[in-house]
């Protein structure tokens, strides 16, 4: 863990050399802030499940970044129409076969780890983009509602409790029923956005209608989604508007809204920081569901959640492998996030932060 | 089991000798007692005064071993004589018998009358609780007519009342002479009251440092009270114990304290506290902080701040010197004097 | 009013809503008229429930009154919002109780302390300079500028709340209890450095709080409050020594005098009751109930506020001839 608390202090003090550079004086002015950073990641460095966690998400964000640009088998071909015999070709080891994919592969004879390696940019984007646009949502309703309070509070209070009411799933359905014709519309005819969300996912252009079905039930997620951060947010602005420190800004001159980002925002953040952590392996998940039930893109865009659910028809006579190693990366994926989540929260808590400092001073005396 | 219970003077119920008590922590071992030693007789009141840290509030926790992990009681003897004249070392006697001693013959009072209290249970029923765990052959019948009585001793309107309230149900004042009154239905021979009054308005804590003095005579209880406010000191104290930094730095009877203060902390605490009474042109306030208890300098505690430090303060820590019947300070600065005896 | 007095409140009221009723209402501040002097210190002192913290919120308009009048230097304030009411704030400051809350944990002392400056456009020049050089007011040096509120001690923190309740030079400063979180040696530092500030900056101070001893020391004038309303105002050495209303004589009574020959030679009188509920106060004078000296008169009116001596009055039938 060493080693970890040593590169994540070289990239604080390079981020600080560059600000110094920028603007000299810069390390003084902020010597408490880089203290903290230091402390977190000390902290971090310390938590084994931090640590394996990071290097899970670490390892899935390059694959997502790299996957489609590496994938040796483009998703589009249908291997099975030139041999038959690629479908759902179980796990093989040389020498005993050769020619045919380590790992087996899916209903059309696609290599599964290559489709995987779109699987993981599909993955990704998903979760990552559904959590940053349904916490920041609930976040300002949450702010507002908990700062206002009266008759401002109760009305968001009960709208999200009629999102909440509202099964996920249920939902999903709803706009997946309606929505990809109006998106795929749209597509056909606006290339830019075309050009932009196929690059983003990593498929091609002429998949758009899979596309419109993402964005479909991404639309369906990021609705789901924000009402939980409304709830907790709301709950912490409560017990921080009536901290002095909140009276002394107003004393100060700032206005409401000042208030609200420069003083309870950051006093709030930290259970919603984990929040989001949990929240993007949860997204993950609900999202490959949403995809093996249907409601998501359809062949040949290979969505982890779909593969997996035409792997079922096959199952466990012949798709195992499929359902097994696909199962296995969303797993992975989820627990990556959880760790990362729980060390985070355990880095956060106020409480054993001084047990984190008087160990780090000692360390560092040594 | 050798018992070699010293001899305890016919009218002290209480002596602590050499108290040390430490805190094991992730940043260090806390001294947060460390060789404090005072006594308590028959129907008097010592207040044990000191600021935040400094001690007061570990020492009389670990008079009946109320102190929980990291902390441990590292030494000393708490020489306590008994209902029955039995005098007992409350550090080595078994689990049992000082459960027997705890809310029986020793009492607390604790500064948040509302954190005290079960909100789930009426007054009436804490009380009774207190007696049956030392008295099991008494009807409920008989502790409720008890705890009306003790009401009424705390002077609490309409006890009869009362005795059925849950706690939320009464002013601060009223919950805490409850608590009082729980802590005396076992008509203990020790009450020890740590910041009594300090959430209480000033009429209310008035009353209550009354009732104290009165119950005091009437059961011949002895009281230790602590507190930081020495207006309370004056007003009830009839001996004073200063602390600072887990040691004792001064002590004696009430007046030779605050006429005739002899260590710089004391002064300067003396001259800190406005006097209503008295013109005051400034406050006297002591510079710079309370050391930390996880390496505390070496030498006297005070050395850091204190106006008169000489070399030897910093080097050796000062022994509590005679200066005159009962008055005893820790101060290098009497030694040079050459304070009697 | 008097020509030089800086603040004046009229007939001021504040009445909070009692949860599950729309009729009934805790009445924190029922009528209280007083004005303050330029350049003075104002003490306000009472038990628990008498308003005194409502009013020190009020006559910062942090909150708005029920009904009644603010004065602030000639301009009625009562009515004001928004940009006007930040304006009158660079000129009226408070300090708080608790100096742990009330400095946000997540910004530096340097930042905390640009807010007023920034938002109330200060001319400072180098705002470094600048506040390094206001930091030698309150006995802090450059070091601790960029500290989190955390690393500094109970007693730094509260210079510093000091320090930025004064940093835009206002003429007002409302005080609610700016001790009572602090051990005694570091209160009077504390207490030292208000009157230092005061003295420097020709600043007017209202006072708030529960210890008695703390406000006679610091305060010109003292007002005794019970149950929302005022019932004693005077300078401070004559209320405490000679005070007029019954409710002040047992509240002074009741103060621990830190000299044993003195407090064991007084008169011991202890008020009964316990102080009634501000939802239903009641009818007359207020303190009535638990008066020794209560006449008819006091269950039936309520008695005004009246001068016994030369700038002290009391609000007590006692006192008023028919």
């Amino acid at each position: 863990m060493e080693f970890v608390y040593k590169t994540l202090k070289s990239i604080i003090w390079a981020y600080a050399k560059l600000r110094e550079k920028l603007s000299p004086g810069w390390i003084l002015k902020n010597s408490s802030r880089i203290r903290e950073w230091e402390l977190m990641v000390y902290a971090y460095s310390k938590s084994p499940i931090g640590v394996i966690g990071g290097l899970i998400v670490l390892i899935v964000f390059i694959l997502a970044v790299i996957g489609p640009l590496i994938a040796w088998e483009p998703y589009w071909e249908y291997k099975i129409l030139y041999d038959e015999n690629l479908r759902y070709h179980p796990p093989c080891l040389p020498p005993s076969c050769s020619g045919y994919p380590l790992f087996g592969t899916d209903e059309w004879g696609r290599d599964i780890v290559a489709m995987s390696l779109y699987g993981f940019r599909i993955s990704f984007v998903i979760s990552i983009v559904v959590v940053f646009l349904g916490a920041p949502l609930g976040i300002i309703l949450g702010l507002i509602s908990g700062y206002k309070g009266g008759v401002v509070d109760e009305i968001i209070m009960r709208v999200t409790d009629i999102f909440l009411a509202f099964p996920g799933l249920v939902l999903a359905i709803a706009f997946a029923s309606v929505l990809p014709q109006r998106i795929r519309g749209v597509l056909e005819t606006n290339s830019a956005l075309r050009a932009f969300f196929s690059g983003l996912f990593g498929l091609r252009q002429e998949e758009y209608g899979q596309l419109a079905a993402l964005l479909s039930i991404w639309f369906a997620m990021v609705i789901v989604w924000w009402p939980g951060y409304a709830r907790i947010v709301r709950g912490s602005v409560l017990s921080v508007r009536e901290m002095p420190f909140i009276e002394a800004a107003k004393l100060s001159g700032l206005s409401t809204w000042s208030i609200l980002f420069k003083h309870i925002l950051p006093n709030v953040l930290s259970p919603v920081l984990v929040m989001m952590t949990f929240d993007i392996a949860t997204a993950t998940l609900f999202a490959a569901s949403l995809s093996f039930l249907g409601l998501g893109p359809q062949e040949p865009v290979p969505e982890l959640g779909f593969v997996i659910s035409k792997a079922g028809g096959y199952f466990p006579e012949r798709s195992t492998h499929v359902v097994l190693y696909l199962g296995i990366i969303l797993l992975i994926i989820a627990l990556g996030w959880n760790l990362l989540g729980d060390a985070l929260r355990d880095i956060l808590d106020p409480k054993t932060r001084r047990a984190i400092e008087y160990r780090l001073e000692k360390e560092k005396k040594k | 089991m050798m018992n070699e219970i010293t001899h305890l003077p016919e009218d002290i119920i209480l002596k602590v000798e050499d108290l040390d008590v430490r805190f094991y922590t992730y940043a260090g071992v806390v001294h947060a007692v460390s060789n404090v030693s005072f006594y308590v007789r028959e129907g008097e009141t010592i207040a044990l005064v000191g600021e935040t840290g400094c001690g007061k509030s570990v020492t009389t926790r670990a008079i009946t071993k109320l102190i929980e992990s990291p902390g441990r009681i590292e030494g000393g003897k708490v020489l306590f004589r008994r209902r029955n004249g039995k005098i007992v070392d409350l550090l080595k006697i078994s689990d049992e018998e000082l459960r027997e001693i705890r809310g029986n013959e020793i009492a607390y009072v604790f500064q948040d009358p509302t954190s005290a209290l079960d909100p789930l249970y009426t007054i009436g029923y804490h009380i009774h609780e207190t007696i049956i765990a030392h008295k099991s052959k008494i009807s409920k019948k008989e502790t409720f007519k008890q705890a009306v009585n003790l009401l009424k001793h705390v002077l609490i309107p309409s006890p009869e009342v009362r005795v059925k309230n849950y706690p939320h149900e009464m002013s601060g004042g009223m919950r805490q002479r409850s608590v009082i009154a729980i802590g005396l239905s076992n008509m203990p021979r020790l009450l020890i009251a740590d910041e009594p009054t300090t959430n209480l308005d000033v009429t209310v804590q008035a009353q209550i440092l009354d009732l104290l003095k009165k119950i005091q005579e009437e059961y011949k209880m002895g009281l230790i009270l602590i507190t930081h406010n020495l207006g309370i000191v004056a007003e009830v104290a009839d001996r004073v114990y200063v602390m600072y930094a887990g040691k004792m730095v001064e002590e004696g009877p009430l007046e030779q304290i605050f006429y005739n203060p002899q260590h710089p902390y004391t002064k300067l605490l003396l001259r800190a506290v406005p006097d209503p009474t008295k013109k005051i042109e400034k406050l006297e306030s002591i510079p710079g902080v309370v050391p930390s208890l996880i390496s505390p300098p070496a030498g006297c505690r005070f050395q850091p701040r204190c106006l008169y430090a000489m070399d030897i303060c910093g080097r050796q820590e000062p022994p509590l010197v005679e200066v005159e019947s009962e008055h005893r300070a820790a101060c290098w600065l009497l030694e040079k004097r050459g304070g009697s005896k | 009013m008097s020509s030089n007095e800086l603040l004046k409140v009229i007939d001021l009221k504040k009445y909070f809503p009692v949860r599950g009723s729309l009729t009934k209402k805790i009445k924190a501040v029922d009528g209280v008229t007083f004005g303050i002097r330029e350049g003075e210190t104002l003490g306000v002192v009472g038990e628990t429930g008498c308003g005194k913290t409502t009013l020190g919120r009020l006559v910062l308009k942090l909150i708005d009154p029920t009904s009644g009048k603010i004065v602030f230097e000639g301009r009625d304030i009562t009515k004001l919002r928004g940009k006007d009411l930040r304006e009158y704030w660079r000129n009226a400051q408070m300090v708080f109780q608790d100096p742990h809350t009330s400095l946000d944990p997540r910004m530096t002392i340097a930042s905390i302390l640009l807010e007023p400056i920034r938002y109330y456009k200060v001319k400072v020049g180098d705002e470094e300079e600048f506040l390094i050089k206001q930091m030698e007011l309150i006995g802090l040096g450059r070091e601790h500028l960029y500290r989190y509120p955390h690393e500094l001690s109970g007693g730094q923190k509260q210079r510093v709340a000091i320090l930025r309740a004064i940093i835009t030079k206002p003429k007002f400063v409302v005080l609610d209890e700016p001790t009572s979180s602090l051990d005694v040696s570091v209160q009077a530092q504390i207490l030292e450095l208000l009157r230092e500030l005061q003295r420097k900056f020709n600043l007017t101070y209202m006072f708030i709080s529960h210890d008695i001893s703390v406000v006679k020391y610091m305060s010109t004038r003292m007002a005794v409050m019970y149950l929302g309303k005022v019932v004693e105002i005077g300078p401070s050495s004559d209320v405490f020594e000679n005070p007029y209303h019954p409710y002040s004589k047992f509240l002074l009574a009741a103060v621990p005098i830190p000299d044993p020959r003195i407090a064991r030679s007084k008169t011991k009188i202890t008020i009964k009751g316990e102080p009634p509920s501000p939802i239903n106060p009641p009818p007359g004078c207020r303190f009535h109930p638990r008066c020794p000296y209560a006449m008819d008169i006091c269950g039936r009116q309520e008695p005004p506020l009246v001068e016994v001596e030369s700038e002290h009055s009391v609000a007590c039938w006692l006192y008023i001839k028919k």
